[in-house]
């Protein structure tokens, strides 16, 4: 019974989205924005509450392992642990897309509920024409999310009978980090659907001023928070799940996810500048409708099976050609717009290379170019297919060919932007520390080309950059603390939070470089069959290895191996790698196990036995942590940016 | 369908990349570090999406010692390509070779950061009608 309320919740919450997509435009034509505005916000608050209602029965299915539902069926399992059963509502696709959905609604009711209009100052409300607009766009894009799910992707299918046992969520799927993964992912996906909407409305409002750049720059910003948080979760799942320690591999669905990720960091860039210029508006609407196009194709190469890949798990033909025309539709719509209200926005421009904004604008040239990049390699396959010149393959190779040299300028000219002010491009710095950084990075660079070997000329540039850009952000964090002084200091939570969003951010930037840099370039591996008793000797560390034992978990049996640190630090650490099978999937993973300490991870895996020997792998991968932790800087970063604009939303909720 | 679609999942996908195996590498070092380096270019056939270096299928294995015997004989590196392409055909190279059906391929983030500098050019030497809007708000 539960199972049809939620069908119904979808149908009824399809039903609204369309009420939304449609009465409130009429309303916004025949001039009566006000109304317009009040029945676009009830209609996204009750689409949100119903998609709300389809989710938690859903996720009650699965919790109860109701195999009498087609899904639960397919992806669940009795014995999985609690976590993983709600992990399983997204683990598949209908309940992906159901979750997409949801997150779609919530961003929309989130604008409806604390919309500026009423009870704020009148230099920050926001035109109820122009609100009316973005709630119509979300209420297109509701309306065709749902239909997708309930014409093609229906979660709440039965079976007649109903089986007594549920197939089980892939075991690679149950994992802490990747049930947490796809919820950021999608928060940050269709948070861009906000930036989307915005433009939209602000091509079809009048809007000669800019405040459409300020309205939009907070949804930007938590839209690409989950968006860098979200890639990066999936990336340290991959380095500890899919055994050997490697943390990207350019694959089609990474790609997917990276290239909505480089266009929204150029908007949030050149939103700024539209925000505080009032120029290169036109590049800011376009950009703001591509984001979005970029993160609907990210959901088609995934779900439409166009793709082969180590992510693409469910995959259908009938449901790619939905989500084609959906994207066909939105991206046409939006470009179509973009093409006829065009002519009412100025032409871009009149600003001098050497300022912020001109630094801003080469910034986002460098982020087009990084994007078109990954664009091209990932179709330009298949594109050479459909055409019969040939079958490629285009892989990490390509993109660090191209990615090493191009992130290199980009680089360099990073930290100038914050150090120098807007329009005049007067530089804020001493010069004398420009000079200091400058020499540090030549130095450290010098340093590596004479104490290093095995190194490769663009890493040993890279490292020099990331210098330059590390010392740049701390410089740019101390001009802006300058003015409260030491007692600023001695009460931190007092300074402003604006102060460290770019420091923080361009800091993390230079964090997560040095540990792709240093962990491809000074890997240590080794791989023998040993027996209990054997030393590996691993990049200098002695490990003892004792042999292997049965354990049982909630729902797999696993080899466990058992590795003892000889020497360091670390001496009588015990490393216990798994390998895992799991009686209802029938198939297997790899749990490596990894201990840090001050310079990197070891990371050993156990493999399968030769003989009357276990191969055990041991890699030591220096600095590699610092990937994801650049990452958290950089989203930690975006949370400043975001807790900076508070004050102003605050006084509009009251 | 599905079973036939998990089975073949649970073959090509949930198996854990694991690199070479034990007594694989080459005693000389500078060999090995070239014979992984090769590796990681070329593509595992059966696979999906990983190099020879990554994956533990049959025909990785195979591949990485055919990689090994030739760089003992001496080849160089380009030989060793050309030898596994007329094996396998281009797609086998995960780095493709530049030629003029992809040329698209490895000129277009060349040609979009001139376009873009073109255009940013173009753009600070315009100041006239952003001036003009500004007066008006």
């Amino acid at each position: 019974m539960t199972a049809e309320l939620g069908h119904f919740a979808l149908i009824l919450a399809l039903c609204v989205a369309l009420v939304q997509a449609s009465l409130p435009l009429s309303g916004v034509l025949r001039d009566n924005p006000a109304a317009a505005l009040a029945l676009g916000q009830r209609a996204a608050l009750a689409q949100v509450a119903l998609l709300l209602v389809a989710f938690v029965l859903l996720s009650y299915a699965f919790v109860r392992s109701d195999f009498s539902l087609q899904l639960v069926f397919a992806n669940s399992h009795e014995a999985k642990p609690l976590i993983y059963k709600l992990a399983g509502v997204w683990g598949n696709h209908e309940g992906s897309m159901l979750l997409w959905t949801l997150i779609l609604a919530a961003y929309g009711a989130l604008f409806a509920w604390r919309v500026p209009t009423a009870n704020t100052a009148p230099s920050h409300a926001m035109p109820p024409r122009f609100a009316a607009l973005v709630l119509v766009v979300q209420g297109w894009l509701g309306s065709a999310f749902l239909s997708f799910l309930i014409f093609t992707s229906n979660p709440f299918t039965r079976l007649d009978p109903a089986p007594y046992a549920g197939r089980g969520l892939t075991p690679i799927l149950q994992d802490p980090a990747l049930a947490a993964h796809p919820p950021l992912l999608y928060a940050g996906y269709v948070g861009f659907s906000m930036s989307f909407a915005f433009a939209i409305a602000a091509l079809m409002n009048d809007a000669r001023g800019r405040d459409w750049a300020r309205w939009m720059r907070p949804w930007i910003l938590a839209a690409w928070v989950f968006l860098t948080l979200g890639i990066a979760l999936g990336s340290y799942w991959a380095y500890y799940e899919l055994g050997w320690g490697g943390f990207w591999f350019w694959d089609p669905v990474e790609n997917a996810s990276l290239m909505p990720w480089l266009s929204g960091t150029a908007l949030l860039h050149s939103a700024l500048v539209a925000e505080k210029r009032d120029t290169l508006k036109r590049w800011v609407l376009l950009l703001s409708v591509l984001t979005f196009s970029l993160s609907l194709a990210g959901t088609f190469l995934v779900r439409s099976g166009v793709l082969t890949s180590v992510h693409a798990f469910a995959n259908d033909p009938e449901r790619g050609i939905f989500i084609l025309a959906i994207m066909g539709l939105f991206t046409g719509g939006g470009l179509a717009l973009y093409a006829r209200y065009l002519p009412r926005f100025g032409a871009d421009g009149g600003f001098a290379l050497k300022s912020r904004e001109g630094l801003l604008l080469a910034n986002n040239i460098f982020l087009a170019t990084a994007t078109v990049t990954v664009f091209i390699g990932t179709i330009y396959p298949l594109v050479l297919d459909a055409l019969d010149m040939g079958k490629i393959s285009v892989g990490a190779p390509y993109f660090n060919a191209v990615f090493g040299p191009l992130t290199l300028p980009f680089l360099i000219i990073l930290p100038l932007g914050p150090l120098l002010t807007w329009q005049a491009g007067r530089l804020i710095a001493p010069s004398t520390v420009l000079i200091l950084m400058a020499l540090a990075a030549c130095l450290v660079t010098l340093g590596l080309w004479f104490s290093q070997q095995n190194i490769s000329l663009i890493a040993l540039l890279l490292i020099g950059g990331v210098l330059w850009l590390a010392t740049g952000a701390l410089t740019d964090l101390m001009l802006k603390l300058r003015p409260y002084g030491l007692a600023g200091l001695a009460r931190p939570w007092r300074l402003p939070s604006a102060a460290f969003a770019a420091p923080l951010a361009h800091f993390g930037l230079a964090m997560m470089i040095v540990g792709i840099v240093a962990s491809t370039n000074w890997r240590g591996e080794t791989v023998s069959a040993v027996s209990a008793g054997d030393v590996i000797t691993i990049s200098g560390t002695q490990l003892r290895f004792d042999g292997v034992r049965q354990v049982e978990g909630p729902n797999y049996r696993a080899e466990e191996g058992r590795l003892v640190y000889l020497s360091g630090p670390h001496k009588g650490t015990v490393l216990a790698p798994q390998r895992r099978f799991y009686e209802a999937e029938r198939s297997q993973t790899t749990e490596a196990a990894i201990t840090t300490d001050l310079r990197g991870h070891l990371y050993a895996v156990i493999g399968e036995t030769t003989g009357d020997k276990r191969v055990v792998r041991a890699w030591y991968h220096p600095f590699v942590a610092l990937i994801w932790m650049g990452a958290l800087a950089m989203a930690l970063g975006g949370v400043f940016g975001l807790l900076a604009r508070r004050p102003k939303s605050a006084k509009l909720a009251a | 369908m599905i079973i036939l679609r998990a089975f073949i999942l649970s073959i090509f996908l949930l198996q854990p990349a694991l690199a070479i195996d034990p007594g694989e590498a080459l005693s000389d070092p500078q060999l090995e570090t070239r014979a992984r380096a090769l590796s990681l270019e070329l593509r595992c056939l059966v696979c999906q999406n990983q190099s020879i270096d990554d994956s533990d299928a049959e025909l990785a294995r195979d591949l990485r010692q055919f990689v090994r015997q030739r760089l003992q004989a001496g080849e160089t590196d380009g030989q060793i390509r050309e030898a596994v392409v007329a094996r396998y055909g281009e797609f086998v190279l995960f780095r493709p070779q530049f030629a003029p059906h992809t040329f698209l391929l490895w000129a277009t983030p060349l040609l979009i950061m001139l376009i873009g500098g073109f255009w940013a050019y173009r753009m600070m030497r315009n100041p006239s009608s952003n001036r003009a809007e500004t007066r008006l708000d």
